[in-house]
C-alpha cells in the first residue's frame, strides 16, 4: 500500500523542514492530497519517490518557517581537533569498531542514539542525510530535489555523517 | 609514527577527505595520496571503517510510529483516493 510505504519517509523528510510533528503531518497529508489531484501528471519520467518528495518539499517549505537566506557558516571539524597532536596526527589510537565493540553495537544501543542524532542535526544537513543515507537516493537526485550544488551536497553530507559517527563513538565508549 | 614527506597528508586532513573520497569527487592525485595515507595509518583506516559503518547503520534507522490520529486520517485519505 502506497501510503504505508511512503508515509514514514515523508514524515521524516518533512520534519527536516518544519518545527513540529503536527505541522509535518499536515504537510504530508497535504502532499497526499496533491498526489491525488496530480497523479495524472506523473508521467513516469522521474522515480515515483523523487516525484513524491518534490511535492512534499514544496508543501513543507510553505508550511515551515521561512529559511534565512544567509545561513551562518559555522566552523566544522570531522573530528574534535583536541584529538590530534601538533603534527596533525592522532594523539591516541582510534579504536576499531570490530570484535569486542561489535557486540556493543547492538541495535538497542545505537538505534535511538542515531535517531535522535539525526533529529538534532541542522536542517540542511538532516535533509541531505535523510535523503542520501536513510532513503538511499543518489547525489544527483538529492541535488535536484533540494536545489543545491553537488559540492554543497557533499559538505552537508560530510558534516552530517561525521557528526553521526561521533555519536556512535560516544555510545560505544559508554557501553 | 608516520614518517612524513612534504606531499603527504596528515590524519587531521585525511578525516576531512573521507566523504569526498567515498563520493568519488577527489582528484586522481588527492585520491592516491589519501589511499596511501590509509594504507600507512591504521588509525585513519579504522576511522574510515567507522564512517562506512555509520552510513550502513543510518540506512537501517527504523521509522517512528505514527500517532493513531494520523493513521486514521491517512487511511481515510487513501480510501477516498482509491474510490475516486
Amino acid at each position: 500500500m502506497l501510503v504505508a510505504r511512503y508515509q514514514q519517509p515523508m514524515l521524516r523528510l518533512a520534519r527536516a523542514y518544519v518545527p513540529s510533528r503536527a505541522v509535518a503531518e499536515e504537510a504530508v497529508q497535504d502532499t497526499w492530497m496533491g498526489v491525488v489531484k496530480g497523479i495524472e501528471r506523473f508521467e513516469g519520467r522521474a522515480a515515483f519517490k523523487t516525484w513524491l518528495f518534490r511535492i512534499l518539499i514544496n508543501r513543507a517549505r510553505s508550511a515551515g518557517v521561512r529559511e534565512r537566506r544567509h545561513a551562518t557558516v559555522e566552523p566544522h571539524h570531522a573530528v574534535d581537533p583536541i584529538r590530534f597532536d601538533t603534527n596533525g596526527q592522532w594523539a591516541e589510537p582510534v579504536e576499531p569498531w570490530t570484535g569486542d565493540s561489535e557486540d556493543r553495537l547492538e541495535a538497542s544501543t545505537w538505534g535511538p542514539a542515531l535517531q535522535s542524532g539525526l533529529e538534532d542535526l541542522p536542517p540542511r544537513q538532516r535533509r541531505v542525510l535523510v535523503l542520501r543515507d536513510v532513503e538511499g537516493l543518489s547525489c544527483d537526485e538529492v541535488c535536484e530535489l533540494l536545489d543545491i550544488s553537488p559540492g554543497n551536497q557533499r559538505i552537508l553530507l560530510h558534516r552530517g555523517r561525521t557528526r553521526l559517527r561521533e555519536i556512535l563513538e560516544t555510545q560505544i565508549a559508554k557501553a | 609514527m608516520l614518517s612524513l614527506r612534504r606531499r603527504d597528508i596528515v590524519c587531521q586532513q585525511a578525516v576531512e577527505m573521507v566523504t569526498d573520497y567515498l563520493e568519488g569527487s577527489l582528484s586522481r592525485r588527492s585520491r592516491r595520496r589519501f589511499e596511501a595515507h590509509l594504507r600507512a595509518c591504521p588509525n585513519c583506516a579504522a576511522y574510515m571503517e567507522q564512517i562506512k559503518l555509520t552510513i550502513e547503520l543510518t540506512g537501517t534507522i527504523e521509522p517512528e510510529d505514527l500517532t493513531p490520529e494520523a493513521k486514521a486520517d491517512l487511511t481515510e485519505l487513501y480510501r477516498r483516493w482509491r474510490s475516486e
